[in-house]
């Protein structure tokens, strides 16, 4: 057997974090550095996966399979595909890169980063699992860490945002858990493989495919979070301490979309076409409806929160079109979302860190204070309202493009979205940066060389997607293909 | 026999107390008896066979709940132990009963013969009723005891009716006679509902399921916190293993008579334990209340009524024995540090003992079921189970309450590591339960990550019965 790549890439934090368990509470320095050392050879070994992968093949590459629990079929599956590896690439990126940003915690750190830890084993193994059972306890797992993460360490309403993260996430994920029961035993021979699954797909009558999608959809529909599961977002991501907003934002809501990619749209391709024009009103309500109420946002994070909904609405209707450049440009908004909205969530710390304040008013003038932060703002902040020539942009136009072709209505209504969204970034880039100093904020110093480090290697990729975007697209563009082709939809 | 080797150790016990009245010398007497006893059990059973009089069987199925209770009264024993609530007082006798609870446990899940379920059962409860109310001076384990006591005598009377009926109709109490009789059909269904729904009664006391749980809260808050360990877990054992041999192996041709009764009880089982679970402020209390919902999540692998919701059953017994003995000892642990049992005494955990805080959410939130820890194994098993066979009303009824269940499992843990400590806090430290804790830890982990050999374990104890 070649080296088992993903086992050290999903394990490795968290043979980290109990290594942490054993350091003493009180060399900090030590915790941290254990934590950015497993995060870092992750991300290191994620570069290595990119680059041996073959963007031609559409199978799944790097797999390892065992047996778990040979009695009811369970087995320890792992393997990638160009489905998955963006988003291995990207949880493994802002793992590390939120990792540094958590320096910045200053109370309980051994229980941090021992649960940022066992957070970013947890995310990382729901991308990779190819094994109902092993994908359900890894999707899981990440509930618990997140908990404390956002309890513990969060803002003035940390508690409540937590547990009701906690109670939403459960209830979804729980009937996905039928779901995922009634696929086994409706299978012959009965399996849990995603894989062998998905050889069978469309076997099933179409009512019985409709109740799976149904339990499976509760599930993913919480975490992407879709109209009207998104109530738990704006709570958990306000009162979160900035580096966990990231990875909520960058990574958690990923996990929802991937699971549509991953399950329910191949496993279940009947009852896909099914829902497809319900699907894309949804989409479309997350775009315009999560577009209008970040309008009215005073609180900088808030704001981000519900741009979050917005473009992840994205997200939902390039998937529903079922052609090759909407699933393209679904794939591609989940990693641009995640880049650029892990940045903005980054970038709020920053300034939430100097000013002690999210309210949106009593910013201003911060472009003669703060250059450069002024500089990386806006660039984020034109990234993420789909600005051409950054990667907003391509992914959103492919989406709109492939929904186009199926959805007339839907797709025109939704560009609305992007309208308002163009709307509430720039007023928001006006509120903060324009406009006379406040007076409060004279003496505010310029973004630091560790937030810089942090920032940096988004803008780049941002801005890389943006004028290049086969960069990322070559990874996925094969496989999409074949995904488009298993499911009968629009070759387009 | 391991009866005989426990009951020599008792009366051991009972005597030697007359000279030392060491808490930790008896203890590790009685922990002996226990361990004595499990090495032998296997070697006491080599086929299945019956004995005395078709009064008992020895089958795989009563050496797996032998098997269990032998490990529940071992950990019983470590935690009262370091229980220091248990004065040096009357210890001989504590052990002593606490023997002989095992022995009637062994018993009963290996009658086969209603006369003789009834004596062993009996046999159980008076011991527990002493055990309850073994703080002598304490007015909450008195009045735990007497309602204990009021209920148990209700129920087991309505039982011994039954059986009496049944005596009547068949003119023997051996089970296996019985079930001949009515696999050929004869018996009229809505008169064996009748006395089914008798012998329910004093099994769902035992097992504490709903409408025959009121005892259960203040008998659990009352009583010395390592005796609610044992009732919580190994009367419960024991009722399902009766329950098990009685419908789905003895009168399993009733199923369709007793199938939908049985899906009521458990979902207002189920229910009704994790609503009023969410207002309790006392853990022990809570955790009451969270063991009657999850004799619910237990009693789907019975409605099922297939071999796949056998194993469910077992496997979720075994879990469920697991990381409720682990959550009482972190509740004895806690007491003895801050002699209260408040939910709300448990702000700021963490901060005076990590160890035991995190062993504690580690146990609950096995206990709410979440991956991959053993907990959810037991439910993952007989959802499966429920799925297979199309009871999928009951599925959703149960995902539901789990949701809600995890509501007040994450109050406890919110409070320890959510909120600063209030109280004062002297750790007390105590080996035998430290022992105790890592072993229940280590099993919830274990059989929650390498679950097969478990599995195979169980599938080779049911098969015996489930034919």
């Amino acid at each position: 057997m070649s080296f088992p790549f993903l086992t050290c890439i999903v394990f490795l934090p968290l043979a980290g974090g109990l290594l942490i368990l054993f350091t003493p509470k009180k060399n900090v320095g030590l915790i941290k550095t254990i934590a950015t050392a497993v995060t870092g050879t992750a991300l290191i070994l994620s570069l290595v996966l990119l680059f041996n992968f073959d963007c031609a093949k559409t199978s799944m590459q790097f797999e390892e399979n065992m047996s778990w629990i040979p009695s009811i079929n369970v087995s320890y599956h792992l393997g990638v595909d160009g489905i998955s590896i963006g988003l291995v690439f990207l949880t493994t990126l802002l793992s590390f890169l939120a990792c540094i940003g958590s320096y910045s915690i200053d109370t309980r750190q051994k229980e941090y980063f021992f649960l940022y830890l066992l957070l970013s084993t947890g995310m990382l193994g729901t991308f990779i699992a190819l094994d109902l059972v092993l994908f359900y306890v890894l999707w899981e797992i990440v509930l618990v860490p997140m908990y404390f993460l956002i309890g513990i360490w969060g803002g003035p309403r940390k508690e409540y945002a937590a547990i009701k993260f906690f109670i939403y996430t459960l209830a979804g994920s729980i009937f996905m858990l039928l779901g995922i029961l009634a696929f086994y035993f409706t299978s012959t021979p009965h399996t849990f493989s995603i894989l062998e699954l998905g050889k069978t797909t469309g076997t099933l009558t179409l009512s019985l495919q409709i109740v799976i999608f149904i339990a499976f959809y509760l599930g993913f529909a919480v975490k992407v979070p879709v109209f009207p599961f998104h109530t738990w977002l704006p709570d958990a991501h306000v009162e979160a301490p900035t580096p966990i907003s990231v990875l909520l934002a960058g990574v958690l809501l990923k996990m929802g979309g991937y699971g549509f990619f991953r399950i329910s749209f191949p496993l279940l391709k009947d009852a896909a076409h099914y829902f497809a024009l319900p699907f894309a009103i949804l989409g479309l309500i997350n775009i315009v409806y999560g577009a209008i109420v970040a309008m009215a946002q005073t609180d900088f994070k808030k704001m981000v929160a519900y741009s979050s909904v917005s473009h992840m609405g994205f997200v939902m209707l390039g998937l529903a079109s079922m052609t090759v450049t909407g699933s393209n440009g679904a794939l591609l908004q989940m990693f641009n979302h995640g880049i650029i909205t892990g940045g903005m969530f980054f970038l709020v710390g920053v300034l939430y860190t100097r000013a002690h304040t999210r309210d949106l008013d009593k910013f201003g003038g911060l472009g003669v204070k703060m250059p450069v932060y002024s500089g990386i703002l806006t660039v984020f902040a034109l990234a993420s309202l789909g600005l051409p020539g950054l990667s907003g942009f391509i992914s959103e136009f492919m989406s709109l493009l492939g929904s186009y072709a199926v959805f007339k209505l839907v797709t025109i209504v939704s560009v609305l979205g992007i309208v308002i969204t163009a709307g509430y970034f720039l007023y928001m880039l006006q509120r903060v940066l324009m406009g006379p100093l406040n007076e409060r904020l004279v003496s505010i110093p310029d973004i630091s060389k560790r937030e810089l480090f942090v920032l940096i290697p988004l803008m780049l990729i941002v801005i890389l997607i943006g004028v290049y975007p086969l960069a990322a697209l070559k990874y996925q563009m094969a496989s999409i293909e074949a995904f488009i082709q298993k499911i009968g939809g629009g070759a387009f | 026999m391991p009866e005989i080797i426990l009951l020599v150790f008792a009366i051991i016990i009972l005597v030697s107390s007359f000279f030392i009245r060491n808490k930790n010398v008896l203890g590790v007497c009685a922990l002996s008896a226990i361990v004595a006893a499990s090495l032998y059990l296997p070697q006491s059973h080599k086929t299945d066979t019956v004995l005395f009089f078709n009064m008992l069987t020895s089958d795989s199925f009563s050496l797996f709940f032998k098997e269990i209770s032998l490990f529940i009264t071992g950990i019983v024993v470590l935690l009262s132990m370091g229980y220091k609530e248990l004065t040096e007082e009357y210890i001989g006798e504590y052990y002593f009963l606490l023997l002989n609870g095992t022995i009637a446990m062994l018993l009963a899940v290996s009658s086969n013969n209603l006369l003789m379920i009834y004596l062993s059962l009996e046999m159980l409860s008076l011991i527990s009723y002493l055990l309850v109310a073994f703080l002598k001076n304490n007015t909450l384990s008195s009045e735990g005891a007497l309602k204990y006591f009021l209920f148990g005598a209700l129920s087991t009377g309505i039982m011994l009716y039954g059986i009496s009926l049944i005596y009547g109709l068949f003119g023997t109490t051996d089970l296996s006679i019985i079930s001949k009789t009515i696999n050929t059909g004869q018996i009229n269904g809505l008169v064996s509902l009748i006395l089914l729904v008798m012998i329910l009664a004093g099994l769902g006391f035992k097992c504490a399921i709903v409408p025959f749980h009121m005892w259960a809260p203040d008998v659990y808050q009352g009583a010395p916190t390592a005796v609610t360990a044992f009732i919580s877990a190994g009367p419960k054992a024991v009722g399902f293993a009766v329950l098990l041999r009685l419908f789905t192996n003895n009168f399993f041709y009733l199923y369709a008579n007793w199938v939908d009764l049985m899906m009521l009880i458990s979902i207002f089982t189920m229910t009704i334990g994790n609503i009023i679970a969410i207002s309790q402020t006392n853990i022990k209390r809570m955790l009451a209340y969270s063991s009657i919902a999850q004799a619910g999540y237990m009693l789907i692998g019975l409605v099922v009524g297939t071999a796949s919701g056998m194993e469910g059953i077992l496997y979720y017994i075994l879990a469920y024995a697991l990381m409720n003995l682990g959550a009482f000892g972190c509740v004895i642990l806690v007491s003895n540090s801050i002699r209260s049992d408040a939910i709300e005494d448990y702000a700021g955990l963490y901060k005076k003992d990590p160890v035991t805080s995190f062993m504690l959410s580690i146990f609950l939130l096995s206990l709410a079921g979440v991956p991959p820890l053993a907990g959810f194994w037991g439910k993952f098993l007989v959802f499966s189970a429920a799925i297979q066979s199309k009871f999928i009303l009951l599925a959703i009824v149960g995902v539901l309450n789990s949701v809600v269940a995890a509501y007040y499992y994450m109050r406890v843990i919110k409070y320890m590591y959510l909120e600063e400590p209030k109280l004062e806090y002297i750790k007390q430290k105590s080996a035998p339960l430290q022992i105790a804790l890592a072993t229940v830890m280590a099993g919830v982990f274990i059989a929650g990550l390498y679950i097969s050999p478990f599995l195979n374990w169980i599938r080779n104890s049911q098969f015996s019965l489930f034919q």
